[in-house]
C-alpha cells in the first residue's frame, strides 16, 4: 500500500513580489492573491463554521484583515500559511459567537479512546464513492465531518483537504507538532469509522463469501 | 509489533514520512494482520475521498461577489490613508 500522494502546490516564486506590491498599496496585486486563495479560505471557513453565511463573512473579513495587516507579514512563512492562520481565527470567532454555550478552542483536550484498535473491521467496496450520486456523496461527507469536534475537523481540513504540511498546520493553528499529529490520527480514524456504514462491502449471499456474521455478539 | 503500535504509526505511514526500517516493520505487520490492513486501506480511502470531493466549492458568482467586496474595502482603506499606502 503506497503513501497517499501529496498535493502538488503551485509555484510561489512570484508571490512575494505580489505581497510587496500590495504592501506598497497596489490593490490589484492583492486581488491576485485573493484569486489564488479564496477557494481555499472558503472551504476552510465552511468546514469550521459549518454555516454558509458565516463562511462568506470569514472570506471577506480574513482577506481584509490580511490586507490591513500586510506590514506584519515578514515573509518568514508562506503567505498562504499566514492567511490561513487569520482565516482560522476569524472562523473560530464566528463559531464561538454562534455557539456560546460550548467553548471552542483548538487546544482543548478532547477525550476519546484514541488508542483503541478498531474491532470487527469490515472492508469497503472497491470504489465506495461511486455507489452514490454526487449530491448524496456530498451530503454523506458533510454530515460525517460535522460530527467531529472542531479541533479535529480543522486539523483534518488543513492537512488532508488543503494539503498543508504538519509544520504549516502547527504554525497556522498554534499547536505543537505532536498535537497536530495526534489530532490528525484521531480525525482520520473517526471519519473512517463513521463512513463505514455507507461504504462497507455488502456481502453477496451467492458469492463465495459467507453472509455477514454480523455485528452482534456470538 | 502489536496492532496498537501499528495504529500509532498510521499517520506517518500514510504520509510516507518514516525511515525505511520502521516502514518495513509496519509492512510486515500488514502482511499478516488483515484488520490493520483494512484500517490502513480504508483510512487512506477516507482521505482521498475527502480530498477529491467537491465539498464546499465556491460558486463562481459568489466568488466574484466576495472578491468585488474585498477589493472595494481595500480600496477605501487605501484612500482613507490609514495604512497600506506607501510611506
Ligand atoms: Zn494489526
Amino acid at each position: 500500500m503506497g503513501a497517499i500522494q501529496p498535493k502538488v502546490s503551485e509555484p510561489v516564486s512570484d508571490e512575494l513580489a505580489l505581497v510587496e506590491a500590495a504592501k506598497a498599496g497596489d490593490v490589484s496585486a492583492f486581488e491576485e492573491l485573493v484569486r489564488r486563495y479564496d477557494r481555499n479560505v472558503f472551504r476552510i471557513a465552511q468546514h469550521i463554521t459549518q454555516n454558509r453565511e458565516d463562511a462568506e463573512d470569514v472570506v471577506q473579513d480574513a482577506f481584509f484583515k490580511a490586507y490591513s495587516n500586510l506590514k506584519q507579514f515578514q515573509g518568514q512563512s508562506k503567505f498562504y500559511t499566514w492567511l490561513v492562520r487569520i482565516a482560522v481565527n476569524e472562523a473560530l470567532m464566528k463559531l464561538r459567537r454562534r455557539r456560546p454555550e460550548r467553548t471552542v478552542s483548538l487546544d482543548e483536550e478532547v477525550k476519546t479512546e484514541d488508542d483503541s484498535v478498531p474491532r470487527e473491521v469490515a472492508d469497503w467496496t472497491p470504489n465506495p464513492e461511486q455507489q452514490y450520486s454526487q449530491a448524496e456523496l456530498r451530503d454523506i461527507l458533510d454530515r460525517t465531518i460535522h460530527g467531529l469536534p472542531a479541533t479535529f475537523r480543522t486539523v483534518f481540513v488543513l492537512r488532508d483537504v488543503e494539503g498543508l504540511s504538519t509544520e504549516e498546520t502547527a504554525e497556522a493553528l498554534d499547536l505543537s507538532i505532536p498535537a497536530v499529529k495526534s489530532r490528525l490520527l484521531r480525525a482520520r480514524l473517526q471519519l473512517r469509522e463513521r463512513l463505514n456504514k455507507f461504504f462497507q462491502r455488502r456481502e453477496r449471499v451467492n458469492g463465495s463469501q459467507k453472509p455477514s456474521s454480523g455485528d452482534g455478539n456470538q | 509489533m502489536k496492532c496498537a503500535d501499528f495504529l500509532h504509526e498510521l499517520t506517518d505511514y500514510l504520509d510516507g514520512v518514516m525511515d525505511a526500517g520502521t516502514k518495513a516493520e509496519l509492512e510486515e505487520h500488514l502482511a499478516w494482520c488483515h484488520n490493520c490492513y483494512v484500517v490502513a486501506d480504508t483510512t487512506k480511502k477516507t482521505i482521498e475521498i475527502y480530498r477529491d470531493s467537491k465539498l464546499y466549492e465556491l460558486p463562481e458568482n459568489l466568488r466574484t461577489r466576495l472578491r468585488t467586496a474585498i477589493v472595494a474595502k481595500c480600496q477605501s482603506r487605501k484612500k482613507s490613508g490609514s495604512e497600506g499606502a506607501p510611506s
